[in-house]
């Protein structure tokens, strides 16, 4: 079971507090009646599925209850560092 | 390749069985083929083998950077059954059971195919009405499936707990006769010997480092840890690292790779005559020849390429087991491992042409790839042979995710599979 630390909370926690979100910094597009399908591909199904660096987004749900975004190497599982949603990517 | 007899088993024991030939050489590979399939699992192994056997294209090398069969063809519970309830899937996965049938006596080896049913258990309302049209969407499409009453589930299995206060009633079930399990080392072994009698190389202990395409996009061969290696036509079937190896060629593919756990008790004699699943608690079971409960659990929640995953899914998986099952509280478990699956957004695979000319790809099978291995084996080959997909896999291509076309059997079940 992974140790996540939440950035709000300042906790280390357990896996089971936690619920994953998936790839993060996906942006939603600001104008949908433009995009074409291929960038509706894109932003649906498409994801960078990496062996090593990703970027992912998790929620403290038995926690604070709050979004935010976590760096973890996919080939060990160990978390290089989490950090508020709406940062920068790091 | 020594033909495997009752006959040649008595004249090798003469000889104390020390003198059978090896099943395949391991071979160094050549600076070209006509094709490459990289990954040596079963539906590349394979797909190798019906190239070869089907279409007389015999220079062909499979490409594995670990052990032939050690990736999710020597991880899975070996549950073989094609009940989907869309007719596409319904095709594809009956293809597979078909050919499961008589695939021993193809390839001269015993894969150990056991029709001994597939039970899936109704614990609520929304699963008896899911389950029976699925039932019904299945029969219209030739593929065996019936409703069995909680009292004939248990006739069925024995082991059951039926009672109606259990924690998970079973209000019923979908009973698939032609399901079942396999040896799942056997089929790789079997296509393995079967194709390189034919002229296929297996190279292993070779990872694929990159593609090399030519100024007109096209494949031209596979940069390996052993040199690079030229190729026309390139099929891919690398389960869970799949979007890795279409990054070398440039490619963004719709897949998630997620761990997927199962488990094995400590042998006991027999006493699970079938395969048993409930997708309402993600538990699936059967008892292998060799006596031990073979267990499968969901997936794990985030992507990750570590063959491991974490302990409360098998524990809430083995909750469930004890609860469903409660003759098998007391056992004990020997091993537990992880395999990683690559999971499409519609849960159903890829199979056919790349926007790259000469690059094919098998994946997207998620957590039941499995039970497709000669049919996507034969679809894969077929594919490549033609430069064009059959008519069974010919809906399962990439453009589906562009054009909405999606075969969305995780609405279907509700649940990954």
């Amino acid at each position: 079971m992974l140790l996540i630390h939440c950035p709000y909370c300042e906790e280390d926690r357990p896996e089971v507090e936690f619920v994953y979100g998936g790839e993060a910094h996906i942006a939603r597009p600001l104008d949908p009646a433009s995009l074409s399908d291929q960038d509706w591909e894109h932003y649906l199904y498409i994801r960078r599925n990496p062996r090593g660096r990703h970027h992912e987004r998790w929620r403290h749900t038995h926690g604070c209850g709050r979004f935010f975004n976590a760096v973890r190497d996919t080939v060990s599982d160990r978390f290089e560092q989490t950090y508020k949603a709406g940062e920068e990517r790091r | 390749m020594m033909r495997f007899s009752g006959l040649n088993l008595i004249a090798q024991a003469f000889s104390g069985h020390q003198s059978w030939p090896e099943q395949w050489p391991d071979k160094a590979p050549k600076a070209a083929y006509d094709v490459i399939i990289v990954g040596a699992g079963g539906h590349g192994l394979g797909a190798a083998y019906y190239l070869a056997a089907k279409y007389g294209i015999t220079n062909v090398a499979v490409i594995e950077k670990g052990w032939l069969g050690g990736g999710n063809t020597g991880r899975n519970t070996t549950i073989i059954r094609s009940n989907y309830l869309y007719d596409e899937s319904a095709h594809l996965y009956d293809h597979a059971v078909k050919l499961w049938d008589g695939l021993s006596q193809e390839l001269n080896y015993n894969v150990m195919y056991s029709k001994r049913g597939v039970l899936m258990l109704a614990h609520n309302v929304h699963d008896i009405q899911s389950f029976k049209r699925h039932i019904h969407a299945n029969r219209l499409n030739g593929v065996d499936n019936e409703w069995l009453s909680p009292e004939e589930c248990q006739a069925y299995c024995p082991p059951l707990d039926i009672s109606p206060n259990a924690r998970h009633p079973v209000l019923g079930g979908a009973l698939q006769r032609r399901g079942g399990t396999a040896r799942h080392d056997s089929v790789a072994w079997g296509y393995a010997r079967k194709a390189t009698a034919l002229g296929v190389d297996i190279i292993q202990n070779c990872a694929v480092t990159g593609i090399r395409r030519g100024p007109d996009g096209a494949v031209q061969g596979v940069e390996t840890e052993r040199g690079f290696i030229g190729a026309k036509k390139i099929g891919v079937s690398a389960a869970g690292n799949t979007s890795v190896v279409m990054n070398m060629a440039g490619l963004e593919f719709p897949l998630e790779s997620y761990p997927l756990q199962a488990l094995v008790s400590e042998p006991v004699k027999p006493i699970f005559p079938c395969v048993v699943m409930s997708n309402t608690v993600h538990a699936y079971i059967s008892q292998s020849d060799k006596g031990e409960l073979v267990i499968g659990a969901g997936t794990d929640q985030y992507t990750s390429y570590s063959q491991r995953g974490a302990l409360h899914i098998i524990e809430h998986t083995l909750a469930a087991i004890c609860e469903i099952f409660p003759i098998f509280t007391r056992m004990r478990m020997l091993r537990s491992w992880g395999g990683i699956v690559d999971v499409t957004p519609d849960r159903s695979p890829i199979l056919g042409k790349t926007p790259v000319p000469g690059l094919y790809v098998n994946c997207g099978w998620g957590t039941g790839g499995f039970k497709a291995t000669p049919g996507a084996a034969d679809l894969l080959a077929h594919t490549i042979a033609h430069d064009a997909p059959h008519a069974i896999n010919a809906p399962f291509n990439l453009d589906r995710f562009r054009n909405g076309r999606l075969i969305d059997e995780a609405a279907a079940a509700a649940v990954a599979h």
